[in-house]
């Protein structure tokens, strides 16, 4: 049915390129902080426009408003009842519970931070650009209906700068879902509490308390248009520069209150934040290698200080168009489905609602995917990863001005500027990223280590590549979302048999499985992936399609080639974990034990020259290509004890 | 002042009192009539005594309009100042001046007085398609001394409710598919012999009674073939007994309501039964769509007052063979009857219960800060189970849209104090003008449990905020609800259009649903082209144990619309999906008709309209009452 889908489909609906979208301009919002008082700034009149359905009384009343909520005070008499304990014992849990979760906005804090980040921010970036018809639009909706704030997730200065864009430009402030590990910071903890911030546990599967306690939380303040709710839909940062994949959990809290009409509609807001360097780049490679994160510590706040020497360049943020909730499931749930149970109690959404949230989850990713910046450095970077042996300065310029004019075809939103000549842009880049990239005698190549230092081992040197490459790959990995769908059916048009169009899909779809936990690539939507591939790579003119078949066109080898290469370190890296996979001996593999291990055995092909793909070494890769293989049952995951998954390997 | 209304409220108690005990003098008089009556079967014109002449003629179009609400002598204008004003005699609004109207009017819809849109003036008989006639059929009914008329006139009188669409067509002088014949039987006899002579000559037969449907249930079926009889039941209008001991009256079905309750309260009783539509409706037409009262609380919905029904089927007469107050005896057949719709046969006599007169009536009403105090309020109320005869909760838009049809104020003094209360609420007790709602209250029954029961309520709506108003604020707000539905004909001549539809919901839904059926409207209008924002508003009517009656009103303005009725239509139709989405029901006492035929599977289940259907078809195989309504 799918490849009749093709046939029909692709010639009925001719693609309009998704990516070619009118954008808005980018206004530099520090312009203004770097001419005025910043103190000024943040002691200046506050008065932001709030949902029109809100009563003041339930600012203060909504602790009360959740502890006396039915849908709580359900859930505290079915504990009570299951574990025997007395209702004012679980109700006093569940007071606990709220208050270890609550935001405690403060207006006096969120001043403070404006005073301080003002100070920071400003040291910190050139500019911090802004679309303020975005802005506007953002403002509005959140005086017509609930909004929720869904900002990409790639730096912990995310939900800083969210809320303070919103407090600058006079919006209400945002309260925010964030992770217990900024609760190991003391004092910064209860400072971001008081900016908005509640804190979640990350993990409470089982817990039915702490789940009600939370949801209700989260829908009381939707429902009475509190203040824009605002969480990561990927769920984390992400430490590579590729989106994750969204999880579900708190996206289906919010739009539960519309599938039980308890509100009109919900506004879901996709906002994409750019940055031109992260300031946590070295740390992410680290991490992706195995070396754990630093855990969350004020004196380790304290200590990296010494970033706010380096300059990070210019950041961008693009807030979308509202996602109406309403329109999203018009025709598709049946909200009279919650007419025969009292709403209060907790009912399992149905498949239709569920469907419908996980497909507007990647949806949503998408649109954050396609709103984020890209910046010169991101092709450039590209290049030379391509490139290891490093490339003449003209010949890295001439491609990334042919690699530009790609990217801006296939719909990427490139921040290129237009007056300035190709070198200049080029060398901008290599300039802010001098860590990444190092130019020698005309010759550019990646900074990295050729021979070992004093007293460093080989596998040291290894790692210490691993780092320069994976560094750069997070920026390769920006652009990924403007090239995937091509990128894939390159690899598929050479793997084909033929040059049959549903062999070639058949290929392409294999592949679109493969890497579906790699890249977004949204659920049950190869086919229209498989047609917007078809169209962008015709559309540049790398293949011609006729009815049956698709060729290569003659002009078409160096597109081709390049959209492989870019395929082509998780090609190899996926191979690597198979081939470990197939040569782990040990019956019962256990889930932690998997990472460590496929990394130490892609090192040892690395260290024995037969390797020289340093990607395969990423942690994220590795997790990536064992989720593709569970899904296409090649490994089966059992679960033994709660604790401790093993994998067992049945390639 | 104060000692002025105490006077005329001591007039009044002692006018109703003196009624009552008339009434009790009467009763043995009426007692002896009844068999007169039943004697005077036959005879065209049934009684001489003026009090007892019916309200509504054979000939309706000598006292109603043909192409809107009510009587002719009754409507709204805008006079040559600009000033609203209702005309006639009946109303208590009727000849006064509505100062404010004309503003409220312009700046809710966005209209002027300048741009008018007047209705075709007068009937063209010519446009009114010949009758297909049953040749036979008419003269057997001859024979048979049935009345009978294919006047186009009387035919189109009977194809049509008071739909908007209905009433938008008439006033633009399109007439679609009417009657072929309309026939008055005068007695349960004649209603048998029509039915008879329907199933010989396989005649398709519609009841009509008093015509105020609001479900195109009495538009005739575009692809019905046969020739359509209009049962007009107006003529069997007599009440036939009145039983004292066990407090039940038998009437013929197709008296209206008022002339019911009138007759009722010259014996010194009531059936308490006053749906808004009194004035017209009659007693077999509220058995036919399940008709609720204002002061059901009291008196019950019909479904509570019925205690024997008679219906004429194409299979024979149904009936039960006694009135017990109760019975185990299998489905209650009456319930295949009551809203049934007309889809199988003609109601024509009823039993009901009636209840002495109330020795003492009180209006009361209630501001509230906001609406979703009053609903908590009322959900209370309903708690307690102490609901007055009625309680109706007004939103913040209607209470303006009641302030509007003020009439003018007699002396500066009353206007000083209405601007005293004014500032009394919003500026000392802070309520904000545009969220306060009102509810307006009936109380009835003896003077001293009324008072009690009054200061009840009061307390409970004092927890939540309410502030007592005022008697005449509520004795306006029910005044207005009779006067209310000749509005939306002034609407119509300024490019307004609108519509009222209503739902039964919980209790945990109200507010949800009011919110968002509202909004729902004001989207989808604005989505269609509308220019200017519709009035979109609601109140709650009726409380119920476990929920209540929501009803809507909404219009707009279609100045620039390509096709006004059909936008009108669709937003209709996305509001009552809204309604269905939030958990209200299909309908709480409208009916189905044809107009919400398209839920019905949804609304009772597959295996439930089966059910139904199976009922039709035993009953009526030949689909002799071929309304297509409900099913």
């Amino acid at each position: 049915s799918t490849r009749r889908g093709i046939a029909t489909t692709g010639r009925l609906n001719p693609k309009v390129n998704p990516g070619l979208k009118k954008r808005d301009e980018l206004e530099d919002m520090l312009e203004e902080r770097r001419r005025s008082s910043d103190a000024r700034h943040a002691l200046r009149c506050y008065a932001p426009a709030v949902y029109k359905g809100l009563a003041p009384r339930e600012v203060s009343a909504l602790r009360g408003a959740v502890l006396q909520s039915d849908a709580l005070q359900h859930v505290i008499g079915q504990v009570s009842a299951e574990c025997g304990e007395r209702r004012e014992l679980v109700q006093e849990e569940a007071a606990h519970l709220l208050d270890e979760m609550a935001h405690r906005l403060r207006l006096g804090t969120v001043r403070f931070f404006a005073y301080v980040l003002s100070k920071v921010f400003k040291t910190l970036f050139r500019s911090v650009r802004v679309n303020e018809e975005g802005v506007q639009r953002l403002q509005q909706a959140i005086q017509d209906h609930p909004v929720v704030l869904l900002p990409s997730h790639r730096s912990y200065m995310d939900f800083l700068m969210m809320s303070y864009i919103l407090y600058t430009y006079d919006l209400a402030l945002p309260v925010i879902a964030a992770g217990m590990d900024f609760m190991s910071m003391k004092v910064v903890g209860e400072m971001l509490r008081m900016s908005g911030a509640f804190f979640i546990r990350r993990s409470f599967g089982g817990d039915k308390l702490y789940w009600a306690v939370f949801s209700e939380y989260v829908k009381t303040m939707l429902r009475t248009g509190y203040a824009p709710i605002e969480f990561f839909l990927e769920g984390t940062r992400s430490r590579t520069g590729k989106s994750l994949t969204p999880k579900t959990g708190l996206l289906n809290i919010v739009m539960e209150p519309f599938f039980k009409g308890e509100v009109f509609d919900i506004h879901l807001v996709p906002v994409s934040i750019s940055y031109d360097r992260i300031l946590e780049e070295s740390l992410y490679a680290r991490e992706l290698l195995g070396v754990p994160k630093p855990k969350e510590t004020t004196s380790g706040l304290l200590k990296a200080r010494q970033i706010l020497r380096e300059d990070y360049g210019v950041m961008h943020v693009y807030f979308g168009h509202p996602v109406s909730v309403r329109s999203l499931a018009q025709g598709r749930v049946k909200r009279s489905q919650y007419n025969l149970v009292p709403r209060h109690i907790p009912q399992r959404p149905c498949l239709a609602a569920q469907a419908l949230v996980g497909e507007a989850a990647f949806r949503l990713v998408r649109l954050q995917e396609q709103a984020m910046v890209l910046r010169p450095w991101t092709l450039v970077a590209t290049l030379l990863l391509q490139n290891p042996d490093g490339m003449d300065l003209p010949v890295l310029e001439e491609q990334a001005a042919w690699l530009r004019r790609l990217a801006l075809s296939f719909g990427a939103f490139l921040d290129w500027p237009d007056c300035k000549p190709c070198r200049e842009v080029v060398g901008a880049g290599l300039a802010l990223h001098k860590n990444l990239a190092r130019v020698s005698g005309g010759r550019v190549r990646l900074a990295v280590a050729e021979t070992p230092g004093v007293g460093q081992t080989a596998e040291e040197l290894a790692f210490d590549r691993a780092v320069g490459v994976l560094s750069c790959a997070s920026y390769r990995n920006q652009i990924l979302h403007v090239f995937i769908r091509p990128a894939l059916l390159s690899v598929a048009l050479r793997t084909a048999n033929s040059s049959r169009k549903d062999e070639v899909y058949t290929c392409f779809n294999f592949l679109w499985t493969v890497f579906s936990n790699e890249f977004i690539l949204c659920p049950g939507a190869s086919v229209q992936d498989f047609e917007e591939a078809c169209y962008l790579l015709g559309k540049c003119c790398a293949v011609q399609e006729s009815q049956q078949d698709i060729v290569m066109s003659e002009g078409g080898h160096a597109t081709l080639a390049f959209l492989r290469a870019l395929l082509d370190p998780f090609l190899q890296g996926y191979q690597v974990v198979c081939q470990y996979l197939c040569k782990e001996t040990e019956e019962n593999l256990r889930e932690n034990k998997f990472v460590p291990a496929a990394r130490n055995f892609a090192l040892q092909l690395i260290l024995a020259g037969t390797l020289k793909c340093y990607e395969a070494l990423s942690s994220d890769l590795q997790k990536n290509a064992l989720a593709a293989l569970v899904q296409l049952e090649a490994v089966t995951k059992v679960k033994v004890i709660p604790t401790q998954k093993p994998v067992h390997a049945r390639l | 002042m104060a000692s002025n209304t105490d006077i005329s409220e001591r007039q009044r108690i002692a006018a109703r009192r003196l009624r009552v005990v008339a009434g009790h003098l009467q009763k043995c008089v009426q007692g002896e009539g009844a068999g007169v009556s039943a004697q005077a079967c036959k005879t065209e014109t049934p009684r001489s005594s003026p009090a007892k002449a019916t309200s509504v003629p054979k000939r309706r179009q000598d006292i109603m309009k043909w192409n809107g609400w009510g009587y002719s002598d009754s409507r709204f204008l805008f006079n040559k100042k600009g000033q609203g004003e209702f005309t006639g005699k009946r109303y208590r609004l009727s000849g006064m001046i509505l100062p404010s109207l004309k503003d409220w009017f312009e700046a809710t819809f966005g209209t002027s007085l300048q741009h008018k849109t007047p209705a075709t003036p007068t009937l063209n008989v010519s446009a009114v398609p010949p009758p297909n006639l049953v040749e036979p059929f008419v003269e057997e009914l001859k024979v048979a001394g049935v009345a009978a008329s294919h006047d186009p006139e009387g035919r189109v009188f009977r194809s049509h409710g008071h739909c908007l669409h209905e009433i938008f067509a008439l006033r633009e002088g399109r007439i679609g598919r009417v009657p072929d014949l309309v026939v008055w039987p005068n007695c349960h006899n004649d209603v048998v012999k029509i039915v008879e002579l329907a199933c010989k000559y396989n005649v398709c037969l519609m009841p009509y009674g008093g015509g105020t449907s609001v479900s195109s249930a009495l538009e005739c079926p575009l692809e019905e073939t046969r020739s359509v009889v209009s049962l007009d039941t107006s003529q069997m209008n007599r009440i036939l007994w009145i039983d004292e001991k066990n407090l039940t009256v038998h009437v013929e079905a197709g008296i209206i309501g008022q002339d019911l309750e009138r007759q009722l309260n010259e014996s010194g009783y009531c059936t308490g039964h006053e749906p808004d539509s009194m004035e017209f409706s009659s007693l077999g037409g509220w058995v036919a769509t399940r008709a609720s009262g204002m002061k059901k609380n009291i008196y019950g919905n019909i479904e509570d007052l019925v205690v024997h029904i008679k219906m004429v089927t194409p299979r024979g007469v149904i009936e039960k063979s006694c009135q017990g107050p109760r019975m185990s005896t299998g489905p209650d057949i009456h319930h295949f009857i009551m809203g049934s719709e007309g889809t199988l046969g003609v109601v024509t006599e009823v039993t009901m219960k009636i209840r002495p007169l109330p020795e003492y009536q009180k209006y009361g009403s209630i501001v509230f800060p906001n609406f979703q105090q009053g609903v908590s309020c009322l959900r209370e109320v309903a708690r307690q189970r102490c609901a007055p005869a009625s309680i109706r909760l007004m939103d913040n838009e209607q209470f303006q849209f009641g302030h509007a049809l003020k009439p003018q104020v007699s002396s500066i003094f009353t206007s000083f104090l209405d601007g005293l209360k004014k500032f009394y609420i919003t500026k000392f007790k802070g309520f904000e003008p545009h969220h306060l709602c009102v509810a307006t209250l009936l109380f009835e029954g003896d003077r001293e449990k009324v008072l009690q029961h009054e200061k009840q309520v009061y307390d409970i709506a004092a927890k939540f905020g309410g502030l007592a108003a005022g008697e005449d604020n509520g004795q306006r707000g029910y005044m207005l609800t009779f006067v209310i539905a000749y509005l939306r004909d002034l609407g119509m001549d300024y490019y307004v259009i609108g519509e009222s539809f209503e739902t039964s919901v919980p209790w945990d839904r109200v507010l949800d649903l009011c919110r968002n059926v509202k909004e729902r409207i004001v989207r989808e209008c604005k989505e269609r082209g509308v220019q200017f924002p519709p009035f979109s508003t609601c109140r709650v009517t009726q409380t119920y144990d476990a929920g209540a009656c929501v009803y809507f009103y909404f219009a707009f303005n279609y100045r620039g619309l390509a096709d006004p009725l059909h936008v009108y239509e669709r937003v209709e139709h996305e509001a009552r999906e809204e309604i269905l989405a939030n958990g209200g029901s299909l309908s709480h006492h409208h009916g189905v008709g044809k107009l919400r035929k398209e839920w019905m599977r949804e609304a009772v289940s597959t295996v439930g309209l089966g059910m139904l259907q199976s009922v039709k078809e035993y009953v009526d195989p030949n689909n002799i009452f071929g309304n297509r309504n409900l099913l």
